[in-house]
């Protein structure tokens, strides 16, 4: 009986903290105001504002068009899911504050600019900036950078930001400008390195800044050392007895990676190959943990971006192949037994591509997963605004609320359970590779 | 469809790879140093230490299992010997009544002899007194008779003559 109470109280204590949630957005939403009352903070958007309702008619027509303030911007949920799993370069806590964070900018042709604190951009609204330092300029808690060498550095007031959509080719892309002293000027993104294929690519400045991210990173980073070296220090103090306190936490785990991960999959050399199990899994589970949290120091999307895993995948890759002794190598170069026809063909080839795709799905797997499950719960969060009309409509809100109160509960409980499964499978799996790549011929 | 070029997080970026790499590595480098190592000497000291608990009390448990069957053996090795020495006792007690009701009876049977023996004796001495009181007597009164019968010659005689007779009987 007592279970079932603390159940329904969990529940409704739940309901109503995400009605909060609701109301607050609901009133910050209805309280943007049309173009002609916002003249106090942003004089210059609404002369953007009209621009932009004059280009919106072209949209149907012409590849690219120039969007003025987002406030006009119809509520989109996909939008608002992408802006939460991105990394940004200041942490956003509720409404309009956002934590600042420092950033490291290197642009090639100009070198580094340090920025203390990215509260330096004098944002006001939605996390854009009002000042450029040094040509770096921040929107929506995203520092971008003016390519340009006529712009001026050090501190500069600027104006409007505005939007080109590309279409042309089928892919769309949208190029950011501001405006500064009646010239407009394009802002580059930071430097990514997929090449161009995902939309990225090499731009004029790299940053190295602490993200929203790396700020989770070091959070984790901080915490996990601390509840460890805790444990740690119990096992010297209080030597052969029982685990107590947080010993009772990291001692299951710590056996369940020995006994069913290390000890089954990489044989009787495992211990050398714990410590990088263990962190990884630590390292993973409270990354996809504090995800996890709903609100700040929480919600970054830190495993569910690709340079995380990618980081992750290739330290396995490198254990793996320093590891791999001349019996796996004689397996993947020249398989004995197998005719040299098939083997330069056929076998030789593929398992040369099976050394990178192991890694490469291992990346893949852990950051598809974290990423998916912050997309839907973003998604089934939205559901509240997209039954309130963003805001206008208290009734609809409510109703949202009731329909995505549940379903937001449901994933939040199989994320609980992915934030586990990912962690396990993505050591479950290193173990496996580091044991094919160490295992001893078998006489047959 | 703005969103679908935004879609940030699949970009390799060069800031996260360097710090998630810088991070994840000092991470490993301090966490294998301070706590896996400990940890993972300490389970596998107590689960020795668990193991050999455990074999430390089956050893024990068999040495007391031994303990017991030698104590029973003791017991039933004291019960026999106590029924030995009851039953030797006993008999050594039937022994030595026999013995004494024996001695006793012996003794009595001894004196009883030798009391009918002094009792022969003093009888027969006591006869002997009284024969020869009686002797005494008789010689007495047949003194005096003989003085009275004898008081005249012809009874002399005869009585000389009578006692004659008598011998010749003989």
């Amino acid at each position: 009986m007592v279970l079932r109470y603390n159940i329904f109280r969990l529940f409704l204590s739940f309901l109503l903290s995400i009605s909060a949630i609701t109301f607050l957005a609901a009133q910050e939403h209805g309280a943007t105001p049309a173009p002609a009352s916002n003249t106090e903070h942003h004089v210059v958007d609404s002369a953007g504002a009209n621009h932009s309702t004059e280009m919106h008619a072209d949209v149907d027509h012409n590849s690219a068009h120039a969007e003025g303030g987002h406030e006009e911007e119809p509520f989109s949920p996909g939008e608002t899911a992408l802006h939460h799993i991105a990394d940004a370069n200041s942490f956003h806590i509720f409404g309009d504050v956002y934590m600042p964070l420092p950033c490291f900018l290197y642009a090639p042709n100009f070198g580094w600019t340090i920025i203390s604190s990215t509260s330096k951009f004098d944002a006001h609204h939605h996390g854009t900036g009002t000042k450029a330092i040094d040509g770096y300029v921040m929107e929506h808690g995203e520092v971008k950078r003016v390519n340009d060498e006529s712009f001026p550095k050090g501190e500069v007031m600027i104006g409007e930001f505005s939007h080109v959509k590309d279409t042309t080719g089928g892919k769309e892309k949208v190029t950011s400008f501001i405006e500064y002293q009646g010239k407009t000027y394009q802002l580059d993104k930071k430097t990514t390195w997929d090449g161009g294929l995902m939309g990225g690519g090499t731009t004029s400045y790299y940053d190295f800044s602490i993200t929203k991210n790396v700020f989770t990173l070091l959070l984790t980073f901080f915490f996990l050392i601390f509840i460890l070296t805790k444990a740690a220090k119990a096992y010297a103090t209080r030597p052969n007895q029982a685990p107590r306190g947080i010993q009772g936490f990291i001692e299951p785990i710590y056996i369940f990676i020995r006994d069913e991960v290390a000890k089954p999959m990489i044989g009787p050399k495992y211990e050398k190959y714990m410590p990088y199990l263990l962190s990884a899994f630590f390292f993973i589970l409270g990354l996809n943990l504090i995800g996890q949290i709903p609100f700040f120091p929480g919600s970054a999307n830190v495993t569910g971006n690709i340079s995380i895993t990618i980081v992750l995948a290739i330290i396995t890759f490198i254990i793996v192949n320093l590891s791999g002794n001349k019996h796996y190598w004689e397996h993947t170069l020249w398989m004995p037994g197998v005719p040299s026809v098939l083997k330069i063909l056929i076998l030789t080839p593929v398992e040369i591509l099976g050394i990178f795709l192991k890694p490469f799905t291992l990346l893949l797997r852990l950051f598809a997963n974290i990423t998916a499950g912050h997309i839907v719960i973003i998604s089934f969060v939205s559901l509240i605004f997209i039954f309130g009309k963003a805001g206008e409509s208290i009734g609809g809100s409510t109703v949202g609320a009731v329909i995505s109160v549940p379903l937001t509960l449901f994933m939040l409980a199989i994320e609980l359970l992915v934030a586990f499964l990912q962690a396990f499978i993505f050591t479950m799996l290193s173990a496996s590779y580091i044991g094919a790549a160490i295992e001893e011929p078998h006489h047959h | 469809m703005l969103f679908l070029a935004d879609f940030s997080v699949i970009r390799p970026e060069p800031g996260l790879l360097f710090w998630m790499t810088l991070i994840f590595l000092v991470f490993w480098f301090i966490m294998s140093k301070v706590a896996f190592k400990p940890i993972a000497t300490a389970l596998k000291k107590r689960e020795e230490d668990i193991q050999e608990a455990l074999d430390q009390a089956k050893k024990a448990r068999e040495e007391m299992a031994n303990l017991q069957s030698q104590n029973e053996a003791l017991l039933k090795q004291a019960r026999e010997e106590r029924a030995k020495i009851l039953k030797e006792a006993t008999e050594t007690k039937d022994s030595i009544i026999n013995e004494a009701k024996n001695k006793a009876k012996e003794e009595a049977t001894k004196v009883i002899s030798s009391a009918k023996l002094e009792i022969d004796n003093q009888k027969n001495l006591a006869m002997a007194e009284v024969k020869s009181q009686a002797g005494l007597l008789a010689i007495q009164i047949a003194e005096k008779v003989l003085r009275k019968e004898l008081s005249s010659n012809a009874e002399q005689v005869n009585y000389a003559n009578n006692l004659v007779k008598e011998i010749k009987l003989n």
